[in-house]
């Protein structure tokens, strides 16, 4: 990589031309780790913030008011960010993992990652892909999935790869306020009136299915895990319990949890490439553009 | 085109004057975003650091990097991203924050020093804030997150008016 992202004049508000979010940023693979496997991990993570962050920006002009068109469009726009540099990263660990483009493309890897491959090569869990349900299962996933994903990046800033442990610490304080904005929520909404309870207590139960997957431990996160790369999601159950536990307390839900995790997930999950027909749908919708001109230039 | 006086210093100014293209009343050194310029020959490395993950103004501020310090003279002018350390609010200068102040919107308190585990939080977040208008502290939070990624919503009491809050990261 030159690191270098000498610009254009264009000037348009927040410019036109690709940026590498990794520019100038030292990638080299740390002593003994596989490019492969790092690029598959960073894959799992920015898979999940993508496809979570597609997911909120749906809500952009639909929100229950224009306060929180704003905060869901905003959190979107932290995941996408957190996205960008986890697809970046991957597309400099493993070049090979980067799906091949016409010659002449100018779509950097980050973008190839992102729209140039079909639901099978994803890697992000299931929680994340269903369509949003009412203002309830929204705030309820964003609940379950950002208090998972903040134990996550939280023990993650110690990774052995540099560039993994720098996002994560950004991610930290994003996403810290993520959860808390959810758990608020959650907890306004189950305290608010029968219809608002009953919805948020629909759509805790219906994403409670989900955080089984959370739990489980993907080879590729265990051998990156010994290395010290990675975190073994194993290892932040107890943390994401005791967190939804309090809130569930605070909102007079207890009935719900904290361990009813639902039905342990048998055979191959989201990390293996198994997703629910919503996903493809998403995809679909948001690859089509590029797609359709793979040597465009936005 | 030559450039006149020290090299080193006059693009350390250049840089240090270009201004953030979200809050325009901020420079990117002021805002704590331009981390190092290294100037050898005419050539010239600049270092900026992203405010959010997802900030929509990075490629601008590079933009407009490259454009003063090549008009200044400069032959070729790099911009790189330092991911690490995380940038945090409490780098905005006394100067930034009194320019954040005098354009009516809220300069951030100190922000959280975090080891371990993020407790949660389940009130509203405790900030000491004054209207940037009125002065009043009869203040509300009317949202989290505000029109960029940088900033929280609130309204004065007392006033009336909605202002902007850099908050706390």
């Amino acid at each position: 990589m030159s690191g270098s992202v000498t610009g254009d004049d264009a000037h348009w508000a927040f410019g036109t031309s690709f940026v590498d979010p990794l520019a100038g940023v030292d990638t080299t693979l740390p002593d003994g780790v596989d490019g492969g496997e790092l690029a598959a991990y960073c894959l799992m993570l920015g898979d999940d913030a993508l496809v979570a962050s597609h997911r909120l920006a749906e809500w952009c002009s639909n929100a229950p008011d224009l306060e929180e068109d704003v905060a869901l469009a905003n959190i979107a726009l932290d995941l996408l960010g957190q996205a960008r540099l986890l697809l970046a990263r991957a597309a400099a660990a493993d070049p090979g993992a980067v799906p091949p483009l016409p010659a002449g493309s100018p779509v950097p890897g980050e973008d190839a990652l992102a729209f140039f491959r079909d639901a099978d090569d994803y890697r992000c869990v299931r929680l994340v892909e269903p369509e949003n349900g009412d203002f309830g299962e929204t705030v309820a996933r964003l609940l379950c999935f950002a208090t998972w994903r903040l134990a996550l990046l939280a023990r993650l800033v110690d990774s052995r790869d540099p560039v993994l442990a720098a996002i994560a610490a950004k991610g930290v304080k994003e996403v810290a306020y993520h959860r808390d904005h959810a758990a608020r929520w959650v907890v306004t909404l189950a305290r608010g009136t029968a219809e608002s309870r009953r919805r948020v207590r629909a759509g805790l139960r219906a994403v409670w299915p989900h955080r089984a997957e959370l739990a489980r431990t993907h080879p590729v996160e265990a051998r990156l895990a010994r290395a010290g790369v990675a975190v073994d999601p194993a290892d932040v159950v107890a943390e994401v319990d005791g967190v939804l536990a309090q809130v569930l307390r605070a909102a007079d839900l207890d009935d719900l949890g904290p361990c009813a995790a639902g039905p342990v997930l048998d055979g191959p999950g989201g990390r293996d490439g198994r997703h629910t027909p919503d996903l493809a749908a998403l995809l679909a919708e948001m690859q089509v553009v590029a797609r359709a001109h793979p040597a465009g230039r936005w | 085109m030559t450039v006149l006086g020290s090299p080193v210093c006059d693009a350390r100014e250049l840089a240090a004057q270009v201004t953030d293209p979200e809050m325009p009343m901020l420079t990117l050194a002021d805002l704590g975003v331009l981390r190092e310029v290294k100037v050898e020959g005419d050539r010239v490395r600049v270092v900026i650091t992203p405010t959010y993950s997802g900030c929509p103004a990075l490629a601008t501020m590079r933009d407009d990097l490259v454009r003063v310090l090549t008009t200044a003279g400069y032959a070729a002018v790099d911009v790189v991203v330092a991911l690490a350390p995380a940038w945090s609010s409490d780098w905005i200068t006394e100067r930034g924050r009194a320019a954040l102040q005098a354009h009516g919107l809220s300069a951030p308190g100190p922000a959280p020093r975090r080891t371990g585990p993020v407790v949660l939080d389940l009130g509203p977040t405790r900030r000491d804030v004054a209207c940037p208008r009125c002065g009043s502290g009869e203040v509300v939070l009317a949202s989290e997150f505000g029109p960029t990624a940088c900033t929280a919503l609130y309204r004065c009491r007392a006033c009336a008016e909605p202002f902007q809050h850099v908050k706390e990261i």
